[in-house]
């Protein structure tokens, strides 16, 4: 059953029923859920999540779903690989990496849909909607499949075509909206308005969200219970950096933390810091779509929305919904924010590929930079436990690194190949 | 008639700008604001907008084409 008493203004504090909302009616902030966790400690322990299965659905009693019969292609529950090459190359001694590009539809978003899939169905509806530069339209849709639900999303008309196949084989309504990244904003916005639909980021926002605190979740489960010194996380809207925070302070609180005691969540369960969660959250963006870090450097405590102009695609968020919220993770974890250039993006691919075999998709390139930066300014010593987060797979943006491809064309003979190898080395 | 929840942000210049009593004498809309954080150098409101809907459209074009950023409300609804 779920363990939620509702929903709650994050900005004025007023309280709502669990319903499909994301919009205080009084100052029009964002609306977040209310756990009741003083039941949620009675029947969560170590043992309750090792004995669930091998998906986010391990964690049920910590999302706000029945989750009875959730809409499960087995999201979650991806490798925290210990780093060898990496590492190495970077002279961290003590890295790991979640590698989420590996969920069902190769990115981090079958965690969040996953769960406001199972939460649509038990409001009640027949269509499951978004707007999406790519991975989210992938996960959409192939939810909707499992469940035999009708997926309508919505594309930019410009979107890297492994993203574009990855959402239409699964035969959703797939609309290509051929206008700027404003335009498609705008008419998405007021089809949410329109039409009885779950728009996953827009009315389901509330309980989508929390699908990323299972990335803390994981993390800390993977390491025996324990929180890493650092995370390095990849961020558009800021909502997967806060949760991640939010879910390793929830198991803080719960004391399901090695060696730490259990605490009450305080007067706001969105704000609780656990003195036990000494994470420093670090977030890294695209230098083309860099709203966040702008504010962090600048000191900022709102976040001015850009237009993106980035080719890391899926972090292109130009006004990000929880930027502000992320800001204020950064500073009480002290974390740090770092915009890397977009020159670096297609390194930052390569040098994973290279030194771990994993391919991820610009998202990736974009962190992978970015945790070359930390290490090399010294914000991350060589001997602090380190999480750096992988949420897509390369596999979607082949695009970015065409570059790569030099095969030795060879006639089919042995002297054709001898002559061509000799050459390359 | 309709209602459209939208978040207006100003840098520079435009933050000592009457834009919103503006937008309310030059079109048959109704502004209420809702929230607000405004400092010497940015400032965004986040309000809503009462009257027709076609006179809500141009009223924000005019909005846009001053300089301020239009944005809907509760940040970009596209999604990675």
């Amino acid at each position: 059953m779920a363990f939620v008493n509702g929903l709650k203004c994050r900005e004025c504090g007023r309280e709502y029923p669990a319903e499909p909302l994301n919009v205080c009616d009084f100052c029009f902030g964002p609306l977040e859920v209310v756990y009741d966790y003083a039941t949620i400690s009675e029947v969560v322990s170590r043992d309750s999540i090792a004995k669930g299965p091998l998906s986010i659905w391990r964690y049920k009693d910590l999302l706000p779903t029945e989750a009875d019969d959730p809409v499960d292609i087995m999201a979650g529950y991806t490798p925290l690989i210990k780093s060898k090459g990496l590492g190495k190359t970077l002279g961290l001694n003590n890295l790991y990496i979640k590698n989420d590009s590996v969920n069902p539809s190769f990115s981090f978003k079958d965690r969040v849909v996953s769960v406001a899939a199972t939460k649509a169905l038990e409001f009640g509806y027949d269509t499951i909607a978004c707007a999406s530069t790519g991975n989210l339209a992938c996960s959409v849709a192939a939810h909707c499949a499992r469940a035999g639900v009708r997926a309508v999303v919505f594309i930019p008309a410009d979107l890297e075509r492994g993203k574009i196949i990855g959402a239409a084989i699964y035969n959703p309504v797939l609309v290509a909206v051929d206008g700027t990244y404003d335009e498609v904003n705008r008419l998405c916005s007021e089809l949410a308005d329109d039409y009885p639909w779950a728009f996953v980021n827009i009315n389901m926002r509330p309980y989508y969200a929390e699908g990323s605190k299972t990335l803390g979740y994981e993390v800390a489960e993977q390491l025996g219970w324990r929180v890493p010194d650092h995370v390095v996380v990849p961020s558009a809207s800021g909502a997967m950096f806060t949760k991640i925070w939010k879910g390793f302070n929830e198991l803080a609180c719960l004391g399901l933390l090695e060696g730490v005691e259990s605490s009450s969540f305080g007067v706001d369960q969105n704000t609780v810091h656990h003195p036990g969660v000494t994470t420093s959250m670090h977030m890294i963006q695209a230098e083309g779509c860099s709203p966040i870090v702008t504010a962090w450097a600048n000191k900022q405590s709102q976040v001015i929305a850009v237009r993106p102009n980035s080719l890391a695609k899926s972090l292109a968020i130009g006004n990000p919904a929880d930027g502000i919220y992320a800001l204020k993770v950064i500073d009480r974890s002290g974390g740090s924010a770092y915009a890397v250039p977009e020159s670096d993006i297609v390194s930052g691919i390569k040098l994973l590929a290279e030194t771990e075999g994993i391919f991820t998709e610009t998202a990736g390139g974009v962190t992978v930079s970015g945790l070359k930066h930390l290490a090399k300014s010294g914000a991350i010593k060589p001997d602090d436990l380190t999480v750096v987060y992988i949420t897509g797979n390369g596999l979607k943006t082949q695009e970015a690194v065409e570059e790569v491809v030099h095969p030795l064309f060879i006639k089919p003979s042995i002297r054709s190949f001898e002559e061509a190898f000799d050459g390359a080395k | 008639m309709g209602k459209q929840r939208v978040k207006f942000t100003f840098v520079d210049d435009l933050v000592k700008q009457p834009v919103i009593f503006e937008l309310g004498h030059k079109f048959k809309i109704v502004t209420n604001i809702r929230r607000a954080e405004v400092g010497g150098e940015v400032g965004w409101v986040i309000l809503e907008l009462d009257g027709e809907d076609e006179e809500i459209k141009r009223g924000l074009e005019w909005v846009g084409a001053t300089g301020v950023r239009v944005d809907p409300l509760g940040g970009d609804v596209i999604d990675g």
